[in-house]
């Protein structure tokens, strides 16, 4: 059996921006939602446990201003799934450590690999204009953790699509915002 | 101010400021600082030896370590059990917010040399000198007496869900955190104000040491060495996560009769998180 270290990067949050701001209104017509697809990959692992993943927006100083997913095993008894949400370490700081689990539209069971589509019909609606960034951070039991993030600009003034990939945990995120 | 940057400049002059009580280095070290859910464990090691965090001297007892919850209720500790070179216990979490895990005490301390010049200590090792106990034991026209007010204190901090603040707030004595950089907040890249008081005011010119865990597989142990100012604060940061150990030790001679010095240690096991 070989087995391999891999040495911990330090810069855990890889700034993933990979800006394609592409004019998506041309898209046959019919209008998209607002909608942000999470992408989980598939691994070939003896033993695969679904991630805990957070879904969050955060402000320029990384403050969260909102909460928008966090899939977790909130099914088990006794809440003990909470037990490693710690795990989510980014967003344990920013926003869960102060929250009282489940939160109400946010919380969710953990998704299996391949696309999720998060609806954002008025999520934004009541945010102050600004720059934001979107945070989708995933957390494998058994496995590691990663974080990747768009940049968001509110109000919606003009569509705006925005994509990151990732490296390990997260395959891809995509952000489509209609105006 | 960063790890390596520190790296022996101060290490042969501190060296030779006397230790007050601790030629060892102790410890309690929790398994991790940081939990979630509602009902969580979290395990221990107490012990007192030359390298961090390696257990190879001797156990530090859990008698004396007291467990307070963020209500400031008295936790039992549990599977409490003392090793050959360490002791172990466990406490339950089921409050949230943040637990204080301490070994305090105050104690007067005495040396002379008696009629023969044989150097004399009181009281003894391990054990906690009063003032009424100081008068019938201390020869006080003894050649070179000092008398010592000395304290001594081992925390750590551990969390359950968002750090709370009423069991970080100082005592008001001996050697301790004043309070106001949450002990289990600690991230890397972010410049860290650490602030010390003695007997409740700011610890002005306290030594503090810290060192990072993995000691025993590094050539040396690459020790931060700082110096509080005037408010009784260090500013750090970490580049790097992991478990720290810090000891501080504060020496004056504001000490009441009849001691001539006042004296406090304090030892802290810090986690720092990256984000």
């Amino acid at each position: 059996m070989e087995f391999t270290f891999r040495k911990p990067t330090g810069v855990a949050r890889k700034a993933l921006f990979s800006l394609a701001v592409a004019s998506v209104a041309l898209m046959s017509g019919a209008s998209q939602a607002d909608e942000l697809k999470v992408t989980l990959p598939r691994m070939s692992v003896a033993e695969y446990h679904a991630p805990y993943v957070a879904v969050w927006l955060a402000d320029g100083k990384n403050k969260r201003v909102k909460d928008i997913a966090v899939w977790y095993d909130m099914e088990m008894e006794n809440a003990k799934g909470e037990k490693w949400l710690k795990d989510l370490r980014l967003w344990w700081r920013r926003s869960g450590r102060s929250a009282d689990m489940p939160l109400d539209g946010v919380s969710g069971a953990t998704r299996r690999p391949g696309e999720h589509s998060i609806d954002l019909g008025n999520t934004f609606a009541d945010i102050p204009a600004g720059e934001y960034t979107l945070n989708v951070e995933a957390a494998r039991e058994l496995g590691g953790r990663e974080v990747v993030s768009v940049p968001v600009t509110l109000p919606v003034t003009s569509a705006q699509h925005q994509s990151a990939d990732g490296e390990s945990e997260i395959e891809k995120i995509e952000l489509t915002l209609e105006r | 101010m960063k790890l390596k940057t520190l790296l022996g400049t101060g290490v042969v002059a501190l060296s030779l400021i006397a230790t007050p009580a601790m030629a060892h280095r102790a410890w309690i070290k929790p398994s991790t600082t940081v939990v979630s859910g509602e009902n969580e464990w979290i395990t221990f090691d107490a012990a007192v030896a030359n390298g961090i965090f390696m257990p190879d001297h001797f156990a530090l007892g859990t008698d004396a370590i007291s467990v307070t919850s963020p209500s400031g209720k008295a936790v039992e500790k549990q599977n409490a059990q003392k090793l050959h070179y360490r002791s172990v216990f466990d406490i339950n979490l089921t409050e949230e917010g943040t637990y204080k895990v301490e070994i305090a005490n105050q104690s007067l301390m005495a040396f002379w040399k008696d009629a023969d010049g044989k150097r004399q200590m009181w009281p003894g090792r391990g054990k906690t000198g009063t003032l009424a106990e100081f008068n019938s034991a201390v020869p006080k026209q003894a050649d070179d007496l000092q008398v010592v007010e000395s304290s001594r204190r081992i925390d750590v901090f551990v969390t359950s869900g968002e750090p709370s603040e009423a069991s970080v707030a100082p005592s008001g004595k001996g050697l301790e955190l004043d309070g106001k950089t949450h002990p289990n907040d600690l991230y890397t890249g972010e410049e860290i104000s650490l602030g010390f008081l003695m007997d409740g005011e700011a610890a002005a010119n306290t030594h503090v040491t810290i060192v990072k865990d993995g000691e025993k597989y590094r050539d040396t142990d690459d020790a931060m060495k700082l110096t509080t100012d005037a408010s009784g604060a260090i500013a750090v940061t970490f580049d790097e996560p992991g478990m720290y150990w810090l000891e501080a030790e504060f020496e004056d001679d504001n000490a009441k009769a009849p001691a001539q010095k006042r004296r406090g240690a304090f030892v802290l096991v810090m986690e720092v998180l990256s984000l």
